[in-house]
């Protein structure tokens, strides 16, 4: 089995930059946190003796500041940490999008990545998207065509859709763009393709398509 | 309520909420990611540590020793659980295989030990350093060779291992057309996309488990029984389910272990089944090898029918009972089925959607595809030549189909009519609808470029069970009506059919009522399982609702019989009271179950359809892509036509996944899964899955339920993998016996490219 602790670099040399970390760290314990976010004090989760760094970025418009363990990915810093949990856990290797998050304007699938990589990023998921009471016109159109049936793979469909219009509308083609310099298009084929990523067991993507079709008919 | 009788009108019949197309209540949840799934709730306990499960690296075997030094001064880390510090644990009555294994490893991946630390990296990373020496032992991993040394299985869900009737011998030598040729199915896995987990906490001796299960009392009674504690004891909570799919029927490795963690920590502690556990720690889908014969007169009457099948479980397991449908969908008046179950020491199989008639589908409707060529008839009107009305093989029941239920058997009934079969207009409607007299049938006669167009077809067949359901409803002084059962929704739509099932009753708009569930505190539910959720808990809310009505009636001195219930108001001839009036400052609150007579046994219950599918093969690949789906279904009355649709093209979608590409690989020398990930084991995506079309015929069937509803969530699967296979062939003129029919074996039979 792969070990990622074994897979490190001899004890000894790394474990002076861990206890430097942690002591930057201990020092901004108080700083830590989320604006306006419901979150854990850091010193109630800190890592113990784990290589840990501070990182900054904006979750759907707040300034957060977290110190975590290097070896914490952005979906379980949301998850975990901030308690953001509308992005969902389906498989953490990157095979199934349930973890699917804005970075920018861009997809990520946020198990796949780690939080300090994301100093300085804005990002946004399915909870800066709309509220119960204020659906974005998205979730409204998943909820008409029932694009969800358990709702697990939903929050990523979600996500996925905002930024995959965008990317259309940015002219990026994808693997059955057939012109690459022409402006792509919202075919069929073209948002099946582009949400493949986004896996729904359930077996909602007709009426998923039908969702994104309508959605993106309203912004063409 | 005893539902004993076929039901006459009732409040229900006046169709103002159900019946009508409906957004999910629990929609607005779900799409802003604020419905809590189990490994979600950090709302229910404070100071909740990690849970990492170590899965067994070998099949079958003995662990010699277990070195947990490393892993225990591992940064974080709070608490080892493995089997020999866990106490004395028994296994559930539901579980084929121990949750906790050691010192003997009964599959691939059962779990061995559970690390439980302060945050999940810790968790995780000291798992990693747990170091486990094994003792091999041999084990049996090939159903082809074990199917050698199979026997009958106990009777169980599927009925007796055999049946017969006429003389099956007789008839199959003397009839001028025979068929005979075997298939073979792979072991499937759930994948559903939420992978089990949960949250366990002990106040004192107390335990609460928020999980992801669909069967909440099952899973309490399994929960007591391994830990050896009062069930009074255990609290399952589970309102959100990220799929199930049978998956999640029974208690399972996260739950106890998290129970079991959270002992050893002295505190809450969580625990998610990592993904690529899954498919070897959890149960699947049994692989099968299916024979059928088929013998009819040359005007295509089936004289003879004969369908035996083999699969392989662990030992105590059960077998895929895949003959079921085959006693059942065609008349022929000399038969024989049997079931087979051979000792396999490979991860637990168990029910998955549909089981036993899904994969026997795909074996059976390929053969009826089969045989119609070999008679030269239309497949649809063979179907419809061997039409019956009558169960044409019914052997007695096991006493009972409920696990847990120790009542006796009742009177058996060899021949039951259908309360409802309407096979030939779920034909008859798709045909028209899909065009099926544009298909030529001559196999790999159409192009269209580079690709070979087919068209294929096959009947969809499931039968209908119903359950005991209880339900709770309050009315409070606002006229709020309140449903609590311990009932699941694991994307069915419970949330919404149960709510607009108290609206109907209680003549309230529908978002006056709250509906809550999956809490082993609410009245005790059928749970979602066999396509039997909608109906039976809904006619367990239906009860409730009726003595609510009673009460209500009562209070105000009304005539219950005559009282109305509409538009928030109860009247009584000229007299009317509004509803949250008549509940009073206290409220109204009333608890019901719905129990059945013998009426599934003097009737045949079934759900039919008819699936359409048109593929495309490409000439030079042999990749198939699907074009066009249509579902036909006859189902009983639909109570919610959005969320009834879903199911089924939900289902649709899963069947594609068996019939082109979902298979576990079996490593046969070590014994395991070896595709366990997302990756490895494909189901399909958005871009295998063409618009699909679903049609139900409008339909009420009284002798199920006060509902007249039935199920459709497994219909939906049943016959859409042959209905692919036979397109398939009818595209390339290759025919493919064993799923899932990948290119490889299409590529080196294709028609020349011209
Ligand atoms: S959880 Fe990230 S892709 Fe599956
Ligand atoms: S809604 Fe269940 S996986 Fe998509």
């Amino acid at each position: 089995m792969h070990n990622p602790e074994n897979a490190e670099s001899p004890r000894g040399a790394t474990d002076l930059t861990r206890r430097e970390f942690l002591i930057a760290g201990t020092a901004t314990v108080a700083l830590t946190g989320c604006m306006g976010l419901g979150t854990k004090s850091a010193t109630e989760m800190k890592p113990q003796q784990a290589a840990a760094t501070r990182v900054s970025f904006h979750v759907n418009g707040k300034p957060c500041q977290l110190e975590l363990d290097n070896r914490t990915t952005l979906l379980d810093a949301l998850r975990e940490r901030l308690h953001l949990t509308g992005s969902k856990k389906g498989c953490d290797q990157g095979q199934c999008g349930a973890c699917t998050v804005m970075v920018g304007d861009r997809r990520v699938v946020s198990c796949l990545t780690l939080a300090v990589m994301h100093e300085g990023s804005l990002i946004t998921t399915i909870e800066g998207l709309g509220t119960p009471e204020h659906l974005h016109p998205m979730q409204t159109a998943f909820v008409k065509h029932d694009g969800y049936q358990c709702g697990y793979c939903t929050p990523g469909q979600i996500c996925s859709a905002v930024a995959m219009l965008r990317e259309i509308k940015a002219g990026m083609p994808s693997h059955v763009t057939s012109d690459l310099t022409a402006q792509p298009k919202l075919t069929a084929d073209e948002l099946r393709e582009r949400m493949s990523g986004n896996i729904c067991r359930c077996g909602a993507y007709s009426n998923i398509a039908e969702a994104i079709t309508e959605i993106a008919g309203r912004t063409a | 309520m005893k539902f004993d009788m076929p039901a006459t009108t009732n409040p229900i019949d006046q169709l103002k909420v159900i019946g009508k197309a409906t957004e999910r209540i629990d929609g607005p949840l779900k799409t802003t990611g604020t419905a809590p799934y189990a490994y979600e709730r950090h709302d229910v306990a404070v100071n909740q540590a990690y849970g990492y499960i170590v899965g067994a690296a070998v099949a079958k075997g003995r662990i010699e020793s277990m070195d947990l030094t490393a892993a225990k001064a591992a940064p974080g880390v709070i608490a080892i659980v493995t089997a020999e510090n866990a106490g004395q644990l028994d296994k559930g009555n539901l579980n084929t295989a121990k949750l906790l294994g050691g010192p003997a490893v009964d599959h691939y991946h059962q779990a061995i030990a559970l690390v439980v630390a302060e945050t999940f990296e810790q968790a995780r990373s000291a798992a990693h350093l747990i170091h486990v020496d094994y003792e091999r032992a041999k084990g049996a991993f090939d159903l082809a060779i074990a199917k050698n040394s199979s026997t009958p299985p106990k009777p169980g869900f599927g009925g007796p291992p055999d049946s017969a009737v006429g003389d099956f011998v007789g008839a199959f030598e003397s009839a001028p057309f025979q068929f005979d040729a075997t298939y073979t199915t792979p072991d499937q896995s759930h994948a559903m996309m939420e992978p089990h987990a949960s949250i366990a906490a002990w106040n004192g001796d107390k335990l609460t488990v928020w999980t992801s299960n669909q069967m909440i009392a099952w899973s309490v009674g399994d929960m007591a029984k391994t830990l050896g504690i009062p069930k009074e004891n255990v609290r399952l909570i589970s309102p959100y389910v990220g799929g199930g799919f049978g998956g999640k029927l029974f208690l399972r490795a996260d739950a106890l272990l998290a129970a079991l963690g959270a002992r050893a920590a002295n505190r809450p502690v969580k625990v998610a089944l990592q993904r690529a556990l899954m498919m070897n720690n959890t149960t699947h889908r049994p692989a099968t090898i299916q024979r059928l014969r088929l013998g009819a007169t040359k005007e295509g009457k089936l004289t003879a029918i004969a369908h035996e099948s083999w699969s392989g479980d662990l030992p105590g397991g059960s077998p895929e009972t895949a003959v079921s449908q085959t006693r059942l969908l065609y008349a022929g008046a000399n038969r024989m089925t049997a079931m087979r179950l051979a000792v396999l020491d490979l991860p637990e199989g168990n029910a998955m959607r549909a089981p036993g008639e899904a994969p026997g589908m795909m074996a059976l409707e390929i053969a009826m595809d089969e045989m119609a060529e070999k008679l030269g008839l239309d497949p649809i009107e063979f179907r419809i030549l061997n039409d019956t009305q009558v169960a044409p093989d019914n052997p007695a029941k096991p006493p009972s189909s409920d696990p847990q239920s120790k009542a006796p058997e009742e009177k058996h009934y060899p021949h039951p009519p259908f309360s409802q079969r309407r096979l030939t207009e779920c034909f008859r409607t798709g045909a028209e609808r899909f065009g099926w007299n544009k298909r030529n049938p001559v196999p790999g006669k159409s192009r269209e470029g580079h690709w070979l167009m087919g068209i294929g077809v096959a009947a969809a067949f499931r039968n209908n069970l119903v359950m005991k359901s209880a339900a709770r409803v309050r009315l409070d002084n606002k006229g709020v009506v309140t449903v609590e059962t311990d009932m699941t929704d694991i994307g069915t739509g419970s949330y919404t059919i149960i709510a607009q099932t108290a609206a109907e009753m209680m003549g309230v708009a529908l978002h006056q009522v709250v509906v809550r569930l999956g809490d082993s505190d609410f009245p005790v539910s059928c749970g979602s399982g066999g396509q039997w959720g909608g109906n039976s808990s809904t006619s367990g809310v239906y009860a409730a609702c009726m003595k609510l009505r009673e009460a209500v009636a009562q209070k105000l001195g009304f005539d219950s019989t005559k009282a109305v219930f509409a538009d928030g108001q109860v009247r009584d001839g000229g007299r009317s009271t509004p509803l949250a009036q008549a509940a009073g400052e206290s409220g109204l609150v009333m608890e019901d179950a719905m129990e059945y007579g013998d009426l599934d046994k003097k009737y045949q219950q079934s759900t039919f359809g008819a699936h359409f599918v048109e593929v495309a093969v490409h000439a030079s690949t042999g990749e198939t892509r699907v074009r066009r789906m249509l579902a036909v279904c006859a189902a009983g009355r639909i109570l919610n036509p959005k969320s009834a649709r879903s199911q089924v093209i939900g289902a649709m979608t899963m069947g594609m996944g068996a019939a082109l590409m979902e298979e576990l690989t079996v490593d046969k020398r070590h014994g395991f899964f070896v595709n366990h990930d997302l990756a490895g084991y494909e189901v399909p995506v958005h871009a295998d899955v063409p618009h699909q079309e679903v049609i139900f015929l409008d339909e009420t069937d009284p002798i199920s339920s006060p509902m007249k509803a039935k199920g459709v969530g497994e219909l939906g699967i049943c016959g859409v993998a042959a209905a692919i296979a036979n397109a398939i062939y009818n595209a390339t003129g290759v025919r493919v016996r064993d799923y899932p029919i990948t290119l490889d074996k299409l590529i080196d039979r294709l028609p020349e490219v011209a």
